[in-house]
């Protein structure tokens, strides 16, 4: 059995005495799949904080390729293979779609190397490559503040395959979509597991159903339940925290 | 396409030979006085044209660029004034025999090389800012704070510099108008002229400098910077280097335009590290247009220009006009009047008024091969 690719053991983060995460351990193998639901404040951003570097657990250990990840920057954690995308789209806005993927896909990340060597072939086949998965060919010109909101998503996810990571988190890539681009998205993020890693926070239960993975259910910053969806939404105590408030406010 | 591409290159190629046409023939258009002026307001365009990559483009507003500006002034005055220090006495320039010094003090010593001296002017205010900024950048120090804590730096090297007359004259500054360079004195008709022409090249070199650190990938990172830093992290870039190596060279051309508005002022003295001289600075770029390279070398041209010229007519009302310039383009032209040009605000403003008719166009609509619009 081969070591897990993340393994996060016993995290805790606390903000000011606040228990934003408390003893959450979380093993992701390589290939999988994984969403990770919870209402809101349960932490779900929080944890991929930890991860990439953003904030320092109070106590535990994020365990990536069989080393530490802790006081590690953000940059040397996303260069060993950890990609992410935010809750809200957050690409080069002033940059054209075809300059923001020229940057994820740029290899060595120096400045040097940015100055003085053009992209090779093999980058510009890349992205081109990115932008008919995500449909923006047409659009590889245009600057990407003038995209729509569904396709900013889809172009941050585009970056966020051209770092081409081994571990990608993904936070809410549906928020704000249209169904069929929510449709479209699920199948995208389904085909990229197996190559990669994949974990995706959301909110929405649709979308999560049709990614058919497993679920990790979090609740006051520790893991309440993991399973199938359909044992999910069997379980009592995950009905009471989460799915069963939900069906109350949609009444 | 191919028309339009040649159409283009030949306006290039035009507007080229106008400009080199102009710098040859200048000093013999121009009286002296003006001459010295313009010389004096390219070289401000060098250091417009730092303050335009590192707040144009990287998004740090820096109000100490009068620091790295100042040292290359004082670099090159250093230098002048070793060099034509042979009849006083100790050898060494004349002010230190006011304050009882007999002893070159050590830092003046390698700046008997003019060697050491061409280097120095670029790149001992590159190595500070590079060293003050890594400090600043490496403890995520921006926006506002960074403006804040760069005006303080600013403060502490005037005060410095004013207080010490035993090494640098202090408050009095270095004259360089009277030290000799080749046999000849720095301030006379012959030299400025050479000046002149040393200032136009080097305005363009740095230009051309700055667009090929801005055309590529380069820029676009200290773009991204500008506009979401952790953005850049997440992508796997350091944006801690990034910032490092832009103010560095911003520090560099801070330099060079110091050195060259010294030997073209006469002088050199902590006047340049006050605190609205770094400030017009921005302003320049402002106006000009920031984050286009060539609006920073016009706002600094033409703002200076403008300067002397109102000031020659209506002393005392220079400050108000500055002052309402910069209003006026912060809230009517956010991106300076090149930016505006640049974004057919000339077209919008002749149909504002009526003379013009508003295109109808879409620019980024895409049809395929029916003559559909592809969504």
């Amino acid at each position: 059995m081969t070591a897990p690719l993340l393994e996060l053991k016993k995290i805790s983060v606390s903000f000011e005495g606040f228990l934003a995460l408390r003893d959450l351990d979380l093993v992701l193998n390589q290939g999988d799949l994984r969403a990770v639901i919870g209402p809101n404040g349960a932490g779900k951003t929080t944890f991929l904080d930890v991860i990439t570097g953003k904030i320092l657990p109070t106590k535990g250990d994020v365990i990536f390729k069989e080393k530490s990840l802790i006081g590690q920057k953000e940059f040397r954690i996303a260069r060993k293979g950890v990609g992410r995308k935010f809750q809200s789209p957050r690409i080069f806005e002033n940059l054209s779609v075809q300059e923001n993927l020229a940057l994820a896909v740029s290899r060595p990340k120096t400045p040097f190397s940015l100055l003085m060597n053009s992209l090779m072939v093999k980058n510009l086949d890349e992205i081109q490559r990115l932008m008919s998965i995500v449909n923006l060919q047409s659009k590889a010109n245009i600057r990407a503040g003038a995209l729509s909101h569904g396709q900013k998503q889809w172009l941050e996810i585009a970056m966020l395959v051209g770092q081409d990571p081994d571990l990608l988190l993904v936070d809410e890539p549906v928020a704000g979509l249209t169904d069929e681009e929510t449709d479209l998205t699920a199948d995208l993020l389904k085909s990229l597991a197996g190559d990669h890693t994949v974990l995706v926070i959301d909110h929405d239960m649709e979308f999560i159903r049709r990614l058919d993975c497993p679920v990790s259910v979090l609740h006051q910053g520790h893991v309440l339940k993991e399973g199938s969806m359909s044992e999910i939404q069997k379980d009592p105590l995950v009905i009471e925290v989460y799915l069963g408030k939900s069906e109350e406010e949609e009444e | 396409m191919s028309i339009f591409s040649t159409k283009k290159s030949w306006i290039n190629l035009t507007i080229w030979a106008l400009v080199i046409a102009l710098i040859i023939a200048a000093p013999s258009v121009l009286p002296v006085f003006r001459l010295n002026l313009l010389g004096r307001y390219l070289s401000l365009a060098i250091v417009a044209l730092g303050v335009d990559l590192i707040w144009g483009f990287t998004g740090m507003l820096s109000l100490g660029q009068g620091i790295f500006f100042a040292l290359g002034g004082y670099c090159a005055a250093m230098f002048l004034q070793l060099n034509s220090a042979g009849e006083f006495p100790n050898g060494i320039p004349e002010f230190f025999g006011l304050y009882g010094v007999e002893k070159l003090p050590f830092f003046w010593e390698p700046f008997k090389s003019s060697i050491f001296t061409l280097i120095s002017i670029w790149l001992l205010p590159a190595i500070i800012a590079g060293f003050l900024g890594y400090l600043v950048f490496r403890n995520r120090i921006k926006g506002v704070y960074f403006s804040i804590l760069t005006q303080a730096a600013l403060l502490v090297f005037f005060n410095f510099f004013n207080g010490q007359q035993k090494l640098i004259n202090g408050t009095n500054g270095l004259k360089t108008d009277v030290t000799q360079l080749f046999g000849q004195m720095v301030g006379s008709e012959i030299m400025q002229r050479w000046f002149f022409w040393i200032s136009a090249v080097l305005v363009i070199l740095a230009w051309f400098f700055a667009r090929w650190i801005v055309r590529d990938r380069f820029g676009n990172i200290l773009i991204g910077i500008r506009d979401d830093e952790a953005r850049v992290r997440f992508t796997g870039y350091n944006p801690v280097v990034f910032k490092t190596i832009i103010f560095s060279i911003a520090g560099g051309f801070a330099g060079i335009s110091g050195a060259l508005y010294t030997v073209q002022s006469g002088i050199v003295s902590p006047q340049f590290m006050t605190v609205p001289f770094s400030i017009e600075m921005v302003v320049w770029v402002a106006v000009g247009g920031r984050g286009t390279l060539l609006g920073a070398i016009l706002g600094a041209v033409f703002i200076n220009y403008a300067k002397s010229l109102v000031s020659e007519a209506l002393p005392a009302s220079w400050m108000f006009i500055q002052g309402g310039l910069f209003i006026l383009v912060v809230t009517a032209l956010p991106e300076g009047v090149l930016g505006w040009i640049r974004k057919d605000g000339l077209r919008k403003l002749l149909f504002l008024i009526g003379i013009n008719k508003k295109l109808e166009t879409y620019p980024s609509l895409e049809v395929d091969e029916q003559g559909e619009v592809k969504s």
